[in-house]
């Protein structure tokens, strides 16, 4: 494949455009879509953690005015939901999509009900009556483990739904032996809630007369979900279901999966032959959505008399919930063991985690997935280290940094991963001069003299984006390909219709992709139209996450864009009567080496593709092209971070008073929109860093349930970032890219806490678990003023 | 049983009767058939989702559908283009109308009065970095009132 680099539009900050449509209100999400004839659905769900289901009494309900339906697993009985990533030795428990017998977790749907309004609906939801037999719940994955706790599945004991280790244990072994000093840090990696502004939302609309199932679901894949659905659970032919997902209000993860409810909507369309309608309510998005995070872990560091890292010791508890999400057993293994090199050099890993199921919502992807929790884990124990070394952050990170790789050699670790590309000093240095390192330490001492208590955190993180090799996907369970695909479709007059299969819910394909187009061809990006999210119209994709749009599905377009050029040309060398190697093709002209009066433009050629009068013999017309775009390898972003931090030791407040990142994600297609996401990833990794915790009671009660509990970060809360990059392009894409979505999110929650943690240091606070609220912070710091 | 109310909605008189319990938000999307203005957070931060239609009854409303005149975008709607103030675009409805108020409240907002007005309507995208942005050059560029 040609090499792509930046050229007129590609590295420029195009203004979106996706914008127009936004910001005057003309968006079509999901829950905008109306159909004549349509329902709506409402969900009973479990009030209880576990529970044995006795009956259910629908007979009152079905006569709430308005009431056209009451289903519950009686009725529903198609497949289970299935879970897509198999590890060795799993145990996967039966996904029902109404609870059938049992109730596992609180806001489990035990029955749909449909009615002509919403209202209607949910007055019926609200009349059908559940007699529950209350069981003993467990909501703490490492709880869940112990002798004696209650068992979800009598299939599953100890509630352990797999064992799974990565590197080698007697090499670790014999590093700790010989260690001068060992770091341990036991860790708490918080259950987080995802809440993408807009709440999931799905419309289903069987057609009676063509017998296709239409789905509008808030989906970053839609085609995951078509087969997923259509093979597993509806049983019905792929040709017979359309899913579209339209303009979609944020993913991060929550939405790649496939949930109960659009299962039901979709099956009651079936039956009524109307369309269905469900939206979820923000209470359901707390409840139902797959949540992220929830470890508990015990890490340990061995390093040299010098500071140098000798050896990682890791055990994990992972809570997956009381049943198997769509990818979960993925996030807690291959996206978390294989990370725990960093951008260090680490002779000597081994990690072992146990998923466990417990009576809690089930636990997926939540942007980053694994990556966050491997890289608070690296960076929490190395500022420990730091300290107990007597050694700077920085400086103990720079000592032990992989020394540069940019010559297409990759660095491998001792799990599994084999780098792209790196150099990791530029970056640190660069977030230190940003943040005025020297001098905030300075200030941070005199402070200190003042009673006030200023921390610097430091965080040096590796990213892993752009899954994957489909090969080696499948290798390690993956129930899917994860390539990419394109299609590039060039009209008589000359404009051009880019499909992909990747999906864009606040990305900005709509702008990124047409840039490169654009370049490309050498054509205005106004003739530029980018088509994603249905199923009709795309080719076979598999969607948006693991920050792979750019890097896998940027590739399969530029590959699409070599076969057009390609047929462009002969095109061309035909009506100019020359070779085709004597043409040179720029700024969309075919012109003869030498006599740049002949020349093609590209509409005439994309014309004459299309009349087909003239064109090289044996040629067929048209001008098209589609690929399949499977990376050789993942792309490996890093960076260094940097905050500043003042703590209020009267009242355990923190405010940040300046955050700098610098990260490398590659060649970067518009500054702009990289900007942006570096931003919201930073805004939600401080979210789990100082606020945002799923908190269940022992016994599965959700107390975080409402956004009265569960405190998402705000603007009023934040500061503004100071952002900037070092460019080292991944050399295994033609695009040089290497994905920009969750390094944010990745970076920011180690670097506040590590920041939160130095500010603390002179009370004697070495560790507190996130999310470090005044609360928890006061109360630390008040007892070490007892002593 | 139903009650009859009549609002003015971006200029346009509109007549229903609406059953008492019918919120505003989805009378105005699913009534009136504007779906610009969403339900996001469902538990009464930005105050969107607690009003009935009913206490809007003879009431003048302005949507996000009303803001662009003539073809025109509003400072505010086009300060969010120019600074990339919106992602996923799905609170943007909300973020312009509330920065509508507080230019109409601050003219001239420094950083921190920003971000504080906007306590009540979240983003999941933006980190609220480039809000503070858009709405900052809406601010410089707002026409001078008469």
């Amino acid at each position: 494949m040609a090499t792509v680099t930046e050229g007129r539009l590609f590295g420029k900050s195009i203004k979106r455009r996706e914008d127009p449509r936004f910001i005057t209100g003309r968006g079509t999400y999901v829950d905008d879509v109306k159909l004549p004839g349509m329902t709506y659905a409402a969900f009973v769900r479990s009030p209880h953690a576990h529970a044995r289901i006795k009956a259910i009494d629908a007979a009152r309900a079905r006569k709430v005015p308005g009431v056209i339906a009451v289903y519950t697993s009686q009725e529903i009985k198609v497949g289970g939901l299935p879970c897509g990533w198999m590890l060795p030795g799993i145990k996967v428990p039966t996904r029902p999509v109404l609870a059938q017998g049992k109730a596992r977790y609180v806001g489990e749907p035990v029955a749909i009900v449909i009615g002509e309004t919403p209202y209607a609906a949910k007055d019926g939801a609200e009349a059908v009556s559940v007699t529950y037999e209350a069981l003993q719940g467990v909501s703490d994955g490492k709880k869940a483990h112990q002798k004696g706790a209650p068992q979800l599945f009598d299939e599953i004991p100890s509630n352990e739904c797999f064992y799974w280790t990565i590197g080698d244990k007697a090499a670790a072994e014999a590093a700790f032996k010989s260690a001068a000093t060992v770091v341990s840090q036991p860790l708490l990696n918080q259950r987080l809630i995802p809440n993408a502004i807009e709440p999931r939302a799905c419309v289903a609309s069987h057609s009676p007369a063509t017998d296709e199932l239409t789905l509008w679901v808030t989906s970053q894949n839609p085609h995951v979900h078509r087969l997923l659905m259509a093979a597993f659970v509806l049983a019905i032919p792929e040709t017979k279901m359309r899913v579209i997902a339209p303009d979609v209000g944020g993913g991060f993860g929550s939405k790649i999966f496939v949930y109960n409810e659009e299962v039901a909507v979709s099956w009651a369309s079936r039956t009524l032959k109307r369309p269905v309608k469900w939206t979820a309510e923000r209470r359901e998005s707390f409840l139902n959505d797959a949540h992220g995070r929830d470890h508990v872990t015990e890490a340990e560091m061995a390093f040299s008399r010098e500071g140098t890292i000798t050896g990682l010791r890791v055990k994990t508890h992972a809570n997956l919930g009381a049943y198997l999400s769509t990818f979960a057993p993925l996030i807690p293994s291959y996206l978390y063991g294989p990370l725990l090199s960093g951008v260090y050099k680490i002779p000597a890993i081994f990690c072992e985690v146990w998923g466990m199921l417990s009576n809690t919502a089930p636990v997926d992807a939540y942007r980053g997935a694994g990556r966050p929790e491997a890289t608070f884990l690296l960076e929490r124990v190395m500022d420990r280290a730091a300290r107990q070394l007597r050694l700077d952050p920085a400086e103990l990170r720079r000592k032990n940094f992989i020394p540069a790789f940019t010559g297409g050699t990759p660095y491998q670790t001792p799990v599994a991963f084999a780098y792209d590309s790196g150099d990791y000093e530029p970056a640190l240095q660069r977030a230190l001069e940003l943040s005025g390192y020297e001098q905030v330490r300075r200030e941070q001492a005199a402070a200190r003299q003042k009673g006030r208590y200023l921390g610097i955190g430091v965080t040096t993180y590796i990213e892993a984006c752009g899954p994957a090799p489909s090969a080696v996907a499948g290798s390690l369970g993956a129930g899917a390909g994860l390539w990419e695909s394109g299609q590039v479709r060039v009209d008589p007059t000359g404009t051009v219709t880019v499909f992909t299969g990747s999906h864009s819910h606040g990305q900005g394909h709509e702008t990124t992709f047409a840039q490169i187009v654009a370049d490309e061809l050498g054509i205005p990006m106004e003739h530029i139209e980018v088509v994603h999210g249905d199923t009709a119209r795309i080719p076979f994709g598999m969607g948006t996450y693991g920050s792979r749009s750019a890097c896998v599905g940027g590739s399969a377009i530029v590959k699409c864009l070599d076969k057009i050029k390609e047929k462009g040309r002969k095109i061309a060398a035909h009506l100019l009567e020359a070779g085709e190697q004597d043409l040179v093709f720029q700024g969309g002209t075919w012109s003869v080496k030498g006599s740049p009066d002949k020349k093609k433009a590209w509409g005439e050629v994309a014309l004459m593709a299309y009349l087909a009068h003239n064109i090289p013999q044996g040629m067929e017309p048209g001008l098209e092209a589609t690929s399949f775009y499977d990376p050789v390898n993942f792309t490996f972003p890093f960076g260094a971070h940097v905050a500043v931090v003042e703590v209020d030791a009267e009242t355990g407040a923190v405010t940040i008073l300046k955050y700098v990142a610098v990260d490398d994600v590659g060649r970067v297609i518009n500054p702009m929109i990289v900007d942006g996401m570096v931003h919201g990833g930073i805004a939600q990794g401080v979210g789990q860093a100082l606020w945002e915790h799923g908190i269940y009671t022992d016994d599965g009660q959700l107390l975080s349930g409402t956004m009265m509990d569960y405190a998402m970060p705000k603007a009023d809360s934040l500061p503004s970032y100071v952002t900037d990059r070092t460019v080292t392009p991944s050399p295994i894409n033609p695009l040089g890219v290497k994905g920009a979505g969750e390094t944010g999110t990745i970076a920011s929650t180690p670097t506040i806490a590590n920041a939160v943690m130095d500010a603390l240091e002179p009370f004697g606070v070495r560790h507190l678990d996130m999310p470090l609220t005044p609360g928890k912070i006061w109360k630390a710091v008040a007892a070490t003023k007892k002593k | 049983m139903n009650v009859p109310v009549t609002m003015t909605i971006n200029g346009q008189k509109y007549s229903h009767e609406v059953e008492p319990r019918l919120l505003l938000v989805h009378y105005i999307r699913e009534v009136v058939g504007l779906t610009g203005t969403h339900v996001g957070c469902d538990t009464s931060q930005c105050g969107a989702c607690t009003m009935f239609t009913v206490q809007a009854d003879g009431a003048k409303i302005t949507t996000i559908e009303g803001m662009a005149k003539n073809g025109e975008l509003h400072p505010i709607q086009q300060g969010f283009w120019e600074k990339h103030g919106l992602q996923c675009g799905f609170c943007t409805p909300g973020m312009i109308m509330t920065a509508a108020q507080i230019l109409e409240r601050h003219p001239k907002p420094t950083e921190e009065q920003i971000r504080h007005q906007l306590e009540g309507n979240l983003c999941r995208c933006t980190g609220y970095h480039n809000i503070v942005k858009a709405i900052q050059w809406a601010a410089e560029h707002m026409p001078a009132k008469k």
